[in-house]
């Protein structure tokens, strides 16, 4: 392939990806509204949008009510007043939403979405992916996902309010925090599959998932990913009995909703992120066969994720800020660290053949 | 044949372009469709409903920045477990031993810090 045709595939794959994705964040927040009014026992928002059809006793039922609101939301953050405070440093604040949305669609580019499909994967890539063959791309996830924390202490920081600046600062302590844990527990796949291209490590659970080989490093993961993602328990930055709403707190209209378009799309991507890592990715039954059927493996597993993580919100109470801390540096670190050293270690020994003769002893 | 290296990064390099065009054009068009009423109280900085004493831009706790300094330190060790990890198949024991070395200064150290009392959040 040319130079051109390269920068062509990365703009059309790229865009269709990101619109994809946006499509996806706008209904991730619609879905975990409904559900978390079905957990609550309410009904959630059901006036935008639905499919009027004739029920009993004459009464209209309603299908798919609400399925417009993320329109509605976008139209009215649009619409809204954008204003500026007075105090703020005028620069960083409209820098600070920018920041946070960059790493957001970034993080797409390594995630293998489906394998070979003749036709529509060029010749000398494996699998489907914006930045197919990166090899990198596990030390790129955690680069990226590190950056976001730029756009929450740097928004916090430049609003000049009091809220904003503690929310954004305690964001900043939590994400570092979490974020050891989370490389250490993200090598454990890597070790593995002897790679860092997350299409080699998707074709390195063909015969099961790394989950089943290693669930500590999968749950070391997810807790350090609902950390990362400030999703709840872990969503002190925007506690809002202490800082009503965190380092946003003088954000309003588009600006805002770059912020929270960051969040939620951070939620797809780290779930697919995730489900990459330790639940098989794209893989699944005839994913051999009909490859396109690897797209609905991975939507439908970020789709679990992300019901988890709303289930978890609707479910656990706030963690207070020194048992956070505690949990971080205490429990997460070392039981990582151990974990680590205990992999290398099976792995080394097994390479070397330490463990034929019991393997042979029980007939494999 | 371009650069093999540039070939792989140019989608990445596209995606970039694409991420900044939507972060640019969402302030953009927020600001251009949205109402502009300015008064003196939308300006001030939110506090409750209250005026705002003093500055926000404060002093700020030493714990946030010994948790800073600590994850530079932890980071960095970590970093350096990543090509030791794409590796250490191919270093057999050997490998083992000295990543075993290795851990041991990094527990060491935390277990200093712990012992300490760096970790505690009073």
């Amino acid at each position: 392939m040319t130079f051109g045709q390269i920068a062509l595939w990365g703009l059309v794959v790229g865009f269709v990806m990101s619109m994809v994705i946006i499509t996806g964040f706008a209904y991730t927040t619609l879905l975990e509204r409904k559900v978390l009014a079905r957990m609550q026992a309410r009904v959630g928002p059901n006036r935008a949008g639905y499919i009027p059809l004739p029920g009993r006793g004459g009464q209209e039922k309603k299908l798919l009510a609400g399925f417009l609101q993320p329109a509605a939301d976008a139209v009215k953050l649009f619409f809204k007043e954008d204003p500026t405070p007075g105090k703020a440093d005028k620069v960083v604040y409209n820098i600070a939403p920018m920041l946070a949305v960059i790493p957001a669609i970034l993080i797409l580019a390594v995630i293998p979405w489906a394998g070979k499909i003749p036709g529509l994967v060029p010749e000398q890539y494996s699998y489907f992916a914006i930045v197919p063959g990166l090899n990198v791309a596990v030390l790129f996830v955690l680069a990226v996902t590190s950056i976001s924390v730029y756009g929450v202490v740097l928004a916090g920081w430049a609003s000049n309010s009091k809220y904003a600046v503690l929310g954004g600062i305690r964001a900043s302590a939590q994400m570092i925090s979490y974020e050891l844990a989370m490389s250490l527990s993200v090598l454990v796949p890597v070790m593995i599959a002897n790679s860092m291209d997350l299409g080699v490590i998707v074709e390195a659970q063909r015969g099961g998932w790394i989950v089943f080989l290693q669930p500590v490093a999968a749950v070391i993961f997810c807790i350090a990913a609902l950390a990362e993602l400030q999703r709840a328990p872990f969503d002190l930055l925007e506690a809002e009995q202490e800082l009503s709403a965190g380092f946003n707190v003088e954000y309003a209209g588009m600006r805002f909703g770059m912020f929270f378009m960051a969040e939620y799309m951070k939620m797809v991507s780290l779930s697919a992120i995730a489900a990459t890592l330790f639940f098989g990715g794209y893989r699944g039954p005839f994913v051999d066969q009909v490859p396109v059927l690897g797209f609905v493996y991975l939507f439908v597993k970020i789709f679990i994720g992300l019901f988890l993580m709303i289930w978890i919100r609707a479910t656990f109470p706030r963690l207070r800020y020194d048992q956070l801390m505690l949990f971080g540096w205490k429990r997460l670190l070392p039981i990582s660290v151990i974990n680590f050293m205990i992999v290398a270690v099976f792995i080394v020994l097994a390479q070397e053949g330490v463990f034929a003769p019991i393997t042979r002893l029980f007939g494999f | 044949m371009p650069n093999q290296i540039l070939v792989d990064y140019l989608p990445l390099a596209v995606l970039l372009g694409i991420a900044l065009f939507f972060a640019v054009l969402l302030p953009i068009l927020s600001l251009n469709l949205g109402p502009k009423r300015p008064s003196q109280r939308k300006q001030s900085p939110y506090e409750s409903g209250m005026t705002a004493i003093g500055e926000a831009q404060r002093r700020l706790p030493v714990k946030f920045y010994r948790i800073a300094v600590l994850f530079i330190l932890f980071d960095v060790d970590i970093i350096l477990l990543v090509p030791w990890a794409m590796t250490f198949r191919d270093l057999g024991y050997y490998g083992l031993v000295v990543m075993f070395i290795f851990m041991f200064m990094f527990i060491l150290g935390d277990v200093w810090v712990w012992k300490k009392g760096v970790l505690e959040w009073e």
